[in-house]
């Protein structure tokens, strides 16, 4: 019983908020609502016992992901109520579109919840001993997908790399620190002993 | 009682949500990035939902990957709308060839 309402609220507010996230008005708000969906979608995953992507999708979503979008939303300096034009006209198509869509992917369901398919070849059963879940996908990370793994590293590394470079540059007129020199200068460059004469002092 | 079904219409919905943000919002570049990281979301959610179906990991296995392509899509999504708004002052997408080059 406490499952089934946890599961219609958290689906509930999932697509609640998903609606909000795309309707609203100001950006800001539709990446605070983004939030709230992802932190619902990690309640719905929750409640099938993947604890370890629910987590990781609040982490990663949530922590990184959520908080990109505002950063970038707040750093540019755009008038969004002329990005509202146009709105009503697209969203009829959107509309009829995805309406299409969904009521395909459900029929769809329906059909195969109806019996079409035979899906029980298992790659990788679950443990029945009390391994938790994440100790389950570790070993299964680490070992058959540790390829895969490397390259889903990878693809981050491009990425980071990328934004990087796609967004720098260098500008002028800053003051930097320029570390190799620092290293190099060494005290004979730098100083000099001299012999004055008494009285005189020294010339630089 | 919940059943995969369920799963499968939430997600469904999503889904067709996602779609609808990325079509109505043209204007705006950040919403439609947002419709995507709804749409791979509702593609998690799908994989979840079989994962424990099936009793089989692997489905919670590629939603991590899912996961780790989506993080790097915003990434570099996001760094293409500033470049791009840098050099036009707008993030509408009426007029997208003219970033080739």
């Amino acid at each position: 019983m406490i499952q089934a309402i946890a599961f219609y609220l958290f689906a509930a507010m999932v697509i609640l908020s998903g609606a909000l996230t795309i309707t609203s008005r100001n950006p800001v708000h539709s990446v605070l609502w983004l939030i709230l969906a992802f932190f619902n979608a990690a309640g719905l995953m929750l409640l099938v016992g993947a604890e370890f992507i629910a987590m990781l999708l609040v982490i990663v979503y949530v922590g990184a992901v959520a908080v990109l979008f505002l950063f970038v939303v707040m750093m540019l300096d755009v008038d969004f109520a002329t990005m509202r034009a146009g709105f009503a006209r697209y969203a009829v198509i959107g509309l009829a579109f995805a309406v299409a869509l969904a009521a395909e992917i459900v029929i769809a369901i329906g059909a195969w919840s109806a019996g079409g398919l035979k899906l029980d070849q298992r790659i990788a059963p679950m443990p029945v001993d009390n391994t938790s879940n994440i100790q389950a996908i570790g070993n299964l990370l680490y070992s058959r997908y540790l390829y895969v793994f490397e390259g889903a590293g990878l693809v981050l590394l491009v990425a980071m790399i990328g934004a990087i470079v796609l967004t720098h540059r260098a500008r002028g007129g800053v003051k930097g620190q320029k570390i190799s020199r620092q290293v190099a200068r060494r005290p004979q460059d730098a100083t000099r002993n001299t012999r004055p004469a008494v009285g005189q002092g020294v010339e630089l | 009682m919940i059943g995969l079904t369920h799963y499968l219409v939430v997600a469904a919905i999503l889904f067709a949500m996602g779609v609808m943000g990325l079509i109505a919002n043209r204007k705006n570049l950040i919403i439609m990035l947002m419709a995507i990281e709804l749409i791979l979301l509702a593609v998690n959610l799908n994989l979840v939902a079989f994962s424990a179906y099936l009793h089989d990991l692997v489905g919670q296995v590629f939603a991590m990957f899912v996961l780790t392509v989506a993080a790097g899509e915003a990434a570099i999504g996001l760094a293409i709308l500033v470049i791009y708004f840098r050099g036009r002052g707008t993030i509408s997408v009426d007029d997208p060839s003219r970033m080739k080059g």
